[in-house]
């Protein structure tokens, strides 16, 4: 159970506790944290789940697809830093993970 | 006057988005959410994607767990309203009691059209609506020898390509002369078929169902409309949804092809709004006329919509409309509507099904279909989204001032 932190724009600090397989998306919107829409439920379908994740946890997930790639192409604010949410899978040593979220998902 | 409790008839993506809007917005009254389900409210395109396949768990499919209801003070109902006492602004419900409301938002969504054939009650055969059809599918599917599928539209063609990918002989009936002929073109319905066969997906167009067969129970045998028997030892059928629009059209509310709402998604009744699968709305896209769409995208930014009025932030509904549907290695992803397409430019390779087709009517874009390239749906979206582009129709009116024009269109 991996607590992670999610961080909105304004600075608010979510302490949110994540399942092993689960996508950060989902432990944040499970949670309530304000700021991710993810509109297409996780299905890497709409765009709006767009976070930033904080520079030493970059190489803890998968690297962005091809796909995921494309879909970023819209985001407002796009960084080195941006992932969709709902692709980036919780393991048991994330510990710690630190993901920012964008000014706005639209 | 404030509206002080919103009760919302329907569990399925708008009710929970509006539930989930409602408490962003700040709204603090009380919520109450009608599920005539089991269990938590959960999201329907995996049933036949990725929870048909197993890829995803029952948890990875809900809108949320308990505990956010709890948090968020939103009352999840096990429950089915039966009644809408719009004098006294209550809903009864089937359990026997009544919940007041100051603003009702009915989100009953559709159900699916029944074969309405002789044999259709055997066993082994399945419409794809709930989580109960998913679970038994995902162990069926992997046991048929002989898979029927009666309908080529977006739920037929995803379970028909998860079937052949398991091995089984795969036949669709489809009326019509092409697949998915009600939602794409004529080019990316050709690139869907010939990537169903190449799967080992055979399909019988202009071919309908006339009955089933079994023994013991359970199916056995398609007897087609030209007369062909087919063996099948699993049925899976989907020929399209029926709005739910009964509880409304007892309620005196106009119903015809859904319930009928304004650009606002307001009924007739000002203390009763509708969304989502159920709704027939004035849709901008469609040149104004009363539409009723079935999908995800429809269902969420509906919901949001009638959040924000409730709120005190009225605004007409006029979302871009757009859908996804995976089939096999292909993911579809739609943006607009291509209703009355008349002109069609196709980028990308063909060849490797990685192409967008671009519709028109006259010189208008109105949609594009992207099939794995969602690099160009992404930027679909933000063209079909911007005021319509220089028509023929513009131009050609008098006083036209092409200057004008332009800056007044990147405002």
């Amino acid at each position: 159970m991996p607590t992670i932190k999610i961080v909105e724009n304004n600075g608010t600090v979510h302490e949110v506790s994540g399942e092993v397989g689960q996508s950060v998306m989902q432990a944040a919107t499970f949670a309530g944290v304000p700021g991710i829409s993810a509109d297409c439920g996780g299905a890497c379908a709409c765009a709006t789940c767009h976070g930033y994740v904080d520079e030493a946890w970059v190489g803890a997930f998968q690297p962005v697809s091809e796909s995921e790639d494309q879909m970023l192409e819209i985001v407002p604010e796009r960084r080195s830093s941006s992932r969709l949410t709902c692709q980036l899978v919780l393991s048991a040593d994330m510990d710690g993970l630190m993901v920012q979220l964008p000014a706005s998902q639209f | 006057m404030t509206i002080e409790s919103v009760v919302i008839v329907g569990a399925g993506h708008g009710g929970v988005q509006v539930a989930i809007s409602l408490r962003q917005e700040g709204f603090n009254g009380r919520i109450v959410l009608l599920n005539d389900e089991r269990g938590l409210p959960y999201q329907r395109p995996p049933l036949s994607k990725a929870y048909l396949l197993g890829k995803i768990g029952e948890t990875a499919m809900l809108f949320r767990p308990q505990s956010f209801y709890d948090e968020q003070r939103i009352e999840h109902l096990h429950d089915r309203a039966s009644h809408i006492d719009r004098r006294n602004q209550r809903v009864m419900l089937v359990s026997g009691g009544a919940i007041d409301y100051d603003h009702l938002v009915i989100a009953t969504g559709a159900r699916n059209r029944p074969l309405g054939v002789p044999g259709a009650e055997l066993g082994g055969v399945y419409g794809i609506k709930t989580k109960a059809d998913a679970d038994a599918l995902s162990i069926r599917v992997k046991q048929a020898r002989d898979v029927v599928v009666v309908g080529a539209g977006f739920i037929g063609l995803e379970f028909a390509a998860v079937a052949a990918a398991e091995g089984a002989n795969v036949e669709v009936l489809e009326l019509g002369d092409r697949p998915m002929a009600r939602a794409v073109s004529s080019q990316m319905s050709a690139l869907f078929a010939d990537a169903h066969r190449s799967w080992g997906v055979s399909f019988n167009f202009g071919t309908g169902i006339v009955a089933l067969e079994g023994e013991d129970g359970a199916v056995q045998r398609v007897i087609t409309s030209d007369g062909r028997r087919l063996l099948a030892d699993l049925v899976v059928y989907g020929i399209g949804v029926v709005p739910n629009v009964e509880l409304a059209q007892e309620a005196g509310l106009d119903t015809e092809n859904g319930v009928r709402v304004n650009a606002e998604l307001l009924t007739a009744d000002p203390s009763i709004s509708a969304l989502g699968d159920v709704a027939a709305f004035p849709c901008v896209q469609n040149g104004g006329a009363l539409t009723r769409l079935e999908s995800v995208q429809n269902a969420v930014d509906q919901g949001k919509t009638i959040a924000a009025r409730l709120v005190g932030k009225p605004a007409p509904y006029a979302a871009l409309p757009w859908f996804w549907t995976d089939q096999g290695n292909l993911k579809l992803q739609i943006a607009g509507l291509s209703v009355g397409a008349d002109h069609f430019v196709t980028l990308g390779d063909l060849p490797a099904r990685q192409t967008s087709v671009l519709c028109y009517r006259g010189d208008e874009l109105i949609a594009v279909e992207s099939c794995n390239r969602p690099g160009d749906h992404i930027y679909a979206r933000k063209i079909l989204a911007r005021p319509p582009a220089l028509t023929r129709a513009i131009a050609s009116a008098p006083d036209f001032d092409l200057k004008a024009w332009e800056a007044a269109s990147r405002a």
